[in-house]
């Protein structure tokens, strides 16, 4: 009974910081239209930094200042959040495509610094050395996991109500605006880049608050968990839920997380034991082959936008598109 | 010259109705008689719907009712790559030859349906074009305004069109260029060419055309014998009071 | 020094090879195929496959050819991967990414991409199992160019630097000389002409998907005679194949090729300053250097 309760807290707990990261991605992707492809490199910035800042000091490593955790935790939002900058300026005012090319490839250059910065990162040890906050107070175990559970669940409820007054306000129209008409928005006067900026560094400080939480979680990060299937889960679970819609955000992570633990389950239990080394191979299949199957049946998710404006833009696109009009 | 009403017409269109978006027609049961060998001129103020005339015929933007022939054979909504098919070309007014290819480059493509007869008729177009023949390894986005325009009726005429569609070819020319790039159609028709352009510059046109249809709003307006709309004291306040005629011209 | 920058050639060779294909299809359909470097393992596989069946069926075949690790067997083997690659990636699109185009989002291509991208990779890894595999398990010997300072060149090497040379030899020709590569070009300046002037768009963009898919396979197949073959080496050369396409300009076949000499090189020389193991992020530096200093990279036009 506790074992299947504390798994519950477990299962709950993780499925909410991803869900953090997932309504962060939907800031970018599906308010905005802004391709993260490197949502491990976001996540994972929030984890090192949170860790860094928070941890107790090392005697081979830079970092270890002990700061409160609060405070190391929105360090860790706000590395993210540079991270985001840096990119953004350099891609943003760009076609789109290289936004996409770019935190691809970050997310493999994080990956690869956080592997041999020794010296900052604890390598591919991973970092140690972080004491959970509170653990005075709550003790080890389930209370203690019970606490966090509460704690994640605040700052999910938090960054959820943060995003709806964001989108239902002016601003978020005008994301949508720069979205489906990005001609149409200049012409208004607005500058798209400095817009799609603000709201992809906002996107990617919720990133680093969650891949902050994860780190909390387990008091350890290492490369391991910033790998690219990170990436892809958390698309996947953005995709399911419904890209646009927050609380499709939400189901569709649960969902998503679900059906990966389950079949992670599924397959070392049934699977024979040969093929117990490509259950990962096989779960990657799945990943990827549920965001393509989106795409073709339900492009819009299982709990779609709620449409708050008209978008002409998009069914013009398809017909000129299709008859190739040249004169315009 | 030949009149549309006496001889039969080689491109009808009949009661056109298209536009870009679906429910939203630009053209409105448009009508239009061209007849063969003629230069046919189609006027109006800015967004008529002229481009949009010309683009229907050539398959570019869908029909929804109405019907197009070309010498008899039924042409409504045509794949665009098929209009050479049907012996039709379509110079478009702006963007109308790949720049990044050279003139040889731009010709040979137009040609390259052309099998054994592709070096004599690439031969025909040089002598057509003396110009073209000049730089013809040059990149054609080196090219001045109005040899960019024979370059693309060159282009246009290496699928040896019975009818040749043109939009503006004139706009943004020096008035001497212009007058070239007109007459030039002009003498296309005595080689059995049938010409369908738009044109803003009116009184020009007016003078070179044999027919003309004025559209406005996407309907008929007036259509005519172009010397007869030419001196029409309507039209002349309309269309040549200087309101409507380009400063360009 | 020297020895850097000749490794860099020759890798820069086969990023080249994967940057043109990969640059034709973002400029044409206008999306970032993160599947493209995944056509490379596809490549690198098949020729695998086809080359164990012909050294089967003909075991005179199976000879290396003078001082090269490289077998008849493989050398066509190579070339039927091309082409069975290239059908490949032909299907894909028409299976996937055309459908997803016709649906009209733009973005939702890259994004298609990505899936395509995990199911290959994953695939390959479960039918071919995902401990890395060799073409020839014959030991190459290098030879010395030069004692002092030491420079040493696998005859390999030597033939993957010639092949990709002829390759992209064989494309300018098409692209310089034939009224096909002047319709390529045509449709990549400017598709709707294109269309008017009679061109098929659709058989373009196959034809687009066939040289593409052939020449990266021709890259993974190189890659694996001098490296190794392994499921993941998609992965691992889409970053410098992206790199190389930017760098050289996206639409520009032949900053394609620059590109990818130039990525090979610098990431090789920084070798020489930078510990060896931080080689995955140079890519993405000389991404973000190009995007800096000169968007439109080497030889592109500006796009919007
Ligand atoms: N690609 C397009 N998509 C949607 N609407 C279009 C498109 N091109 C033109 N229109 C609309 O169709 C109408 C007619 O345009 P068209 O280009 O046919 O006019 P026009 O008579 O050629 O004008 P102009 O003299 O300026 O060339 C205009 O209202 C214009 O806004
Ligand atoms: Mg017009």
């Amino acid at each position: 009974m506790i074992g299947v309760l504390s798994y519950l807290v477990f299962f709950a707990t993780m499925a909410s910081i991803l869900a953090i990261a997932v309504l962060g991605l939907n800031l970018q992707w599906g308010n905005t239209g802004l391709f993260n492809g490197g949502v491990a490199a976001f996540f994972g910035m929030g984890a090192y930094v949170t860790l860094i800042l928070g941890g107790l000091p090392q005697p081979d490593r830079l970092g270890g200042f002990a700061l409160p955790y609060l405070l190391a935790l929105l360090g860790g939002g706000a590395g993210a959040g540079l991270l985001a900058w840096v990119v953004g300026r350099c891609t943003l005012h760009l076609r789109h495509d290289y936004l996409a090319i770019a935190t691809f490839g970050i997310a493999i250059t994080f990956e690869n610094v956080a592997r041999n910065a020794s010296w900052l990162t604890g390598g591919a040890q991973g970092l140690r050395g972080f004491e959970k906050p509170l653990q005075d107070t709550f003790g080890a175990g389930l209370s203690y996991n019970a606490g966090f559970l509460a704690f994640v669940l605040c700052v999910l409820a938090l960054v959820y109500l943060f995003l709806e007054r964001l989108v239902a306000s002016p601003f978020g129209r005008l994301l949508r605006g720069i979205r489906e008409d990005e001609t149409a928005a200049r012409s208004l006067g607005k500058a798209p880049a400095r817009i799609r900026l603000t709201a992809f560094v906002t996107g990617a400080v919720i990133l680093g608050l969650s891949g902050g939480l994860f780190a909390t979680f387990y008091g350890f990060v290492s490369p391991q968990d910033v790998l690219p299937i990170l990436t892809f889960q958390i698309w996947a679970m953005l995709i399911v839920g419904g890209s646009g819609n927050n609380l499709g955000a939400i189901i569709g992570t649960v969902l998503v997380w679900a059906a990966w633990t389950l079949s992670g389950w599924a397959l070392s239990r049934f699977a024979p034991l040969d093929m117990q080394l490509y259950t990962g191979s096989i779960q990657y299949i799945l990943i990827g082959s549920v965001i393509v199957a989106m795409l073709f049946w339900r492009p819009q998710g299982l709990f779609p936008e709620r449409l708050l404006i008209s978008r002409p833009a998009r069914s013009r696109g398809t017909t000129s598109g299709q008859t190739g009009s040249t004169d315009t | 010259m030949a009149d549309p009403i006496l001889t039969a017409p080689i491109l009808t269109a009949r009661a056109v109705t298209a536009g870009y978006v679906t429910g939203l027609p630009i053209l409105r049961e448009v009508s239009i008689d061209v007849a063969e060998a003629s230069v046919t001129v189609i006027i109006g103020p800015n967004g008529a719907g002229k481009s949009t005339l010309i683009k229907a015929i050539a398959g570019l933007v869908p029909v929804s009712s109405g019907a197009i022939t070309l010498g008899g054979t039924d042409i409504t909504n045509i794949a665009p790559h098929a209009m050479a098919a049907h012996a039709m070309a379509y110079v478009p007014q702006t963007d109308n030859i790949f720049r990044s290819l050279t003139i040889r480059e731009n010709l040979e493509l137009a040609l390259r349906r052309a099998g054994s007869a592709r070096k004599a008729r690439l031969d025909k177009l040089y002598d057509m074009f003396p110009p073209l023949a000049q730089k013809r390894d040059e990149k054609a986005g080196a090219l001045s305004g109005g040899q960019r325009q024979f370059l693309a009726v060159a282009n246009a005429l290496a699928v040896n069109p019975r009818l040749v569609l043109m939009d503006e070819p004139s706009a943004g020319l020096s008035p001497k260029a212009a007058q070239e790039v007109l007459g030039m159609a002009r003498d296309l028709t005595r080689d059995g060419v049938t010409i369908l352009l738009v044109e803003q510059n009116v009184t020009q046109a007016l003078k070179l055309a044999d027919h003309c249809y004025i559209l406005a709003e996407g309907r008929n307006q007036v259509d005519g014998k172009a010397a007869d709309l030419l001196g029409d004291p309507v039209v002349a306040d309309i269309y040549l009071g200087g309101k409507r005629v380009r400063a360009t011209t | 020094m020297i020895q850097s920058l000749l490794d860099g050639i020759l890798v820069g060779a086969i990023y080249s090879l994967g940057a043109i294909g990969l640059t034709m299809v973002m400029h044409m359909l206008r999306f970032a195929n993160f599947s493209h470097a995944e056509l490379l393992s596809v490549g690198a596989y098949c020729a695998l496959v086809f080359d164990r069946l012909f050294e089967g069926l003909l075991p005179v075949i199976a000879n290396n050819i003078g001082p090269l690790s490289l077998t008849w067997a493989l050398l066509l083997a190579m070339l039927v991967s091309m082409g069975v690659t290239g059908l490949t990636a032909m299907a894909i699109d028409r299976l996937i990414f055309r459908r997803v185009r016709e649906r009209g989002v733009p973005q939702s291509m890259v994004f298609a991409s990505f899936g395509v991208a995990l199911v290959i990779r994953n695939v390959i890894g479960l039918i071919f199992g995902l401990s890395p595999t060799f073409y020839s398990n014959d030991i190459a010997f290098a030879m010395i160019l030069s004692q002092d300072p030491l420079i040493l060149v696998k005859p390999d090497q030597v033939f993957v630097l010639i092949a990709a040379l002829i390759c992209m030899g064989i494309l300018h020709l098409v692209l310089s000389r034939t009224t096909f590569g002047y319709a390529l070009r045509a449709v990549a300046e400017n598709p709707s002409l294109a269309q008017v002037n009679g061109i098929r768009l659709k058989a373009i963009i196959a034809a687009v998907w066939l040289i593409g898919g052939g020449l990266a396979a021709a890259a993974g197949v190189l890659y694996g005679l001098t490296n190794q073959i392994t499921p993941l080496m998609g992965n691992d050369l889409l970053l410098p194949v992206f790199a190389a396409t930017i760098a050289g300009g996206i639409g520009s076949v032949y900053g394609a090729v620059a590109g990818g000499f130039l990525v090979g090189i610098a990431a090789n020389l920084a070798m020489l300053v930078v510990p060896s193991g931080y080689s995955p992020s140079f890519p993405f530096l000389i991404i973000l250097v190009v995007l800096m200093v000169r968007p439109n990279g080497l030889l592109g036009e500006e796009r919007t």
